[in-house]
């Protein structure tokens, strides 16, 4: 479904990705793993076209996305949703706005319609009666779940996740996972999460990758990466300060 | 960042110059294109036009006030007592072709430039200006546009506001020194036209596009959280005041003096 082809991206002298591929299948959760820094949330700003290439492919469906014209270019954002690191909620929209942003781009709703997916995104990520306040009104990890509302609230078909679980208590982050999972397995969609909480990672992924100078270094099933032979990979997972990897 | 950092700075420039024209041309080709964003136009011709009346307001009085004020003291002093009455048309052309135009945009500049570089550029930074392109709204056409749009009609109206206000200041001051108000008037509406006033206004309309683009490019390449922001929010003050006096005198020199 996404294939990404030796992918340079470049910011100023800092070379952030350096000849990375990677595939993702239809209905597929992957997560990317890696430190921070190491361009994770670049990666998947360039599956939607936020971030351009400097070099390098990124097919969906088959089709080269850089070379689309604009009208092509909103119908393909269409199937994406993006949760964003920091949420990114706009701030001079009420909450019940801001998740309805979305909907009122991409569908033809009723008023009365946006309203009742308003508050069934809203009550998929637990919250209810919270559709008046402004984002300063609430806490982080409100933020986020309200960011991921926005970003299901059109029922895309690919969500490309940064970080859905920080900032956000365990019991709550679990939730996350498991609805994350439920759109996975009852609406077919495709996920790309990118994540530092490993717990949340093996629970989630059909396969992780891990990305390390630029490239992914290592891919396979959550027990495959348990069992990877590479150094750097199992400093990472078991999260030692100790080992190969010496800049952090 | 760093790669336009090494850049010499001639060349830089230029790039710059070209990040500006690329935006202009997006934005004016979007003004024709749907979807509108109808309500933040209307909040941003109030933002713009509406809250900016008071600032215009003390400026362009004390404006026409010291304006009145020279040019009652040359009459006084150069032609003698009498001939002050004569001031009035150079008071109205004075200030309607030049100072209120050149006193707007600057005041704008300050107050709504600067905030458009700040609220754009902290969009920027919290990936705000990223959701948008995620969820189906282009940037220009959500936040330059209907900037660019409002600012180009209101700071025309503001100038024209102004006008009134800094000719009745100029007035008020004469008329305070005991100058016949009869023939003032008389002078004014004798030797004015109405393409002093039209003039004025252009300029205004340019500066309008020249302040919001600026406001507008600024935010958007605004990097290095709160201290990009506060740069950003300063380069625009500085760049927008500067382009507007320049301007200014090309301007000047292209339009006509007069229609006649």
């Amino acid at each position: 479904m996404i294939q990404i082809v030796d992918l340079y991206k470049s910011f100023g002298e800092k070379k952030v990705l350096k000849g990375l591929n990677l595939d993702i299948q239809k209905g597929e959760t992957v997560v990317v793993i890696g430190q921070s820094g190491s361009g994770k949330s670049v990666l998947i700003k360039h599956m939607i076209g936020i971030v351009k290439p400097d070099k390098g492919e990124i097919f969906i469906d088959g089709t080269e996305i850089c070379c689309l014209s604009e009208d092509e270019f909103y119908k393909l954002r269409r199937r994406f949703g993006m949760l964003f690191q920091g949420a990114a909620l706009f701030d001079s929209l009420t909450v019940g706005e801001n998740v309805a942003f979305g909907l009122e781009r991409y569908g033809d709703y009723s008023e009365d319609e946006k309203q009742k997916i308003v508050k069934e995104s809203l009550a998929l990520v637990g919250l209810k009666d919270i559709e008046e306040l402004m984002p300063y009104e609430l806490s982080g990890g409100m933020k986020k779940r309200v960011g991921l509302a926005r970003a299901i609230a059109y029922r895309p078909e690919i969500i490309l996740y940064d970080e859905p679980s920080t900032g956000i208590d365990p019991i709550r982050a679990d939730a996350i996972n498991d609805l994350i999972i439920r759109m996975n397995e009852e609406m077919g969609v495709t996920s790309v999460v990118i994540t530092h909480d490993m717990v949340s990672a093996y629970k989630i992924a059909d396969r992780i990758a891990m990305l390390y100078e630029g490239r992914i270094i290592e891919e396979g099933t959550p027990e495959e990466i348990k069992g990877s032979k590479n150094a750097i990979v199992q400093q990472f997972i078991h999260g030692q300060a100790e080992g190969p990897i010496k800049e952090w | 960042m760093s790669d336009k950092a090494n850049l010499p700075p001639y060349i830089s420039f230029f790039e710059q110059v070209g990040e500006v024209g690329i935006l202009l041309g997006r934005t004016l080709r979007n003004f024709f294109r749907k979807p509108w964003e109808g309500k933040i136009f209307l909040q941003q011709l109030e933002e713009i036009g509406v809250r900016s009346l008071p600032v215009v307001s003390l400026t362009a009085a004390f404006g026409g006030l010291v304006f009145g004020l020279q040019t009652y003291m040359g009459f006084h002093r150069y032609i003698g007592q009498g001939s002050e009455a004569y001031g009035g048309p150079i008071i109205s052309l004075g200030l309607t072709k030049e100072l209120i135009p050149i006193l707007v945009g600057l005041m704008v500049t300050g107050r709504v430039g600067s905030a458009m570089a700040a609220e754009i550029g902290t969009m920027r930074i919290t990936e705000q200006v990223d959701a948008l392109f995620s969820l189906g709204a282009d940037p220009n056409r959500y936040l330059v546009v209907p900037r660019t749009m409002a600012s180009i009609i209101m700071l025309p109206c503001l100038t024209l506001y102004g006008d009134i206000i800094g000719i009745t200041g100029g007035f008020v001051y004469n008329a305070i020194m005991g100058v016949n108000r009869t023939l003032y008037w008389r002078n004014t509406l004798m030797y004015m036209e109405i393409w002093d006033v039209l003039t004025g206004l252009f300029k205004a309309l340019v500066f309008g596009l020249v302040i919001a683009i600026i406001g507008c490019w600024q935010g958007l390449n605004a990097e290095g959280g709160a201290e990009g922001v506060g740069r950003a929010t300063t380069r625009t003050v500085v760049i927008a005041s500067i382009c507007i006096l320049i301007l200014n005198f090309f301007l000047s020199r292209m339009l006509p003096a007069t229609l006649g």
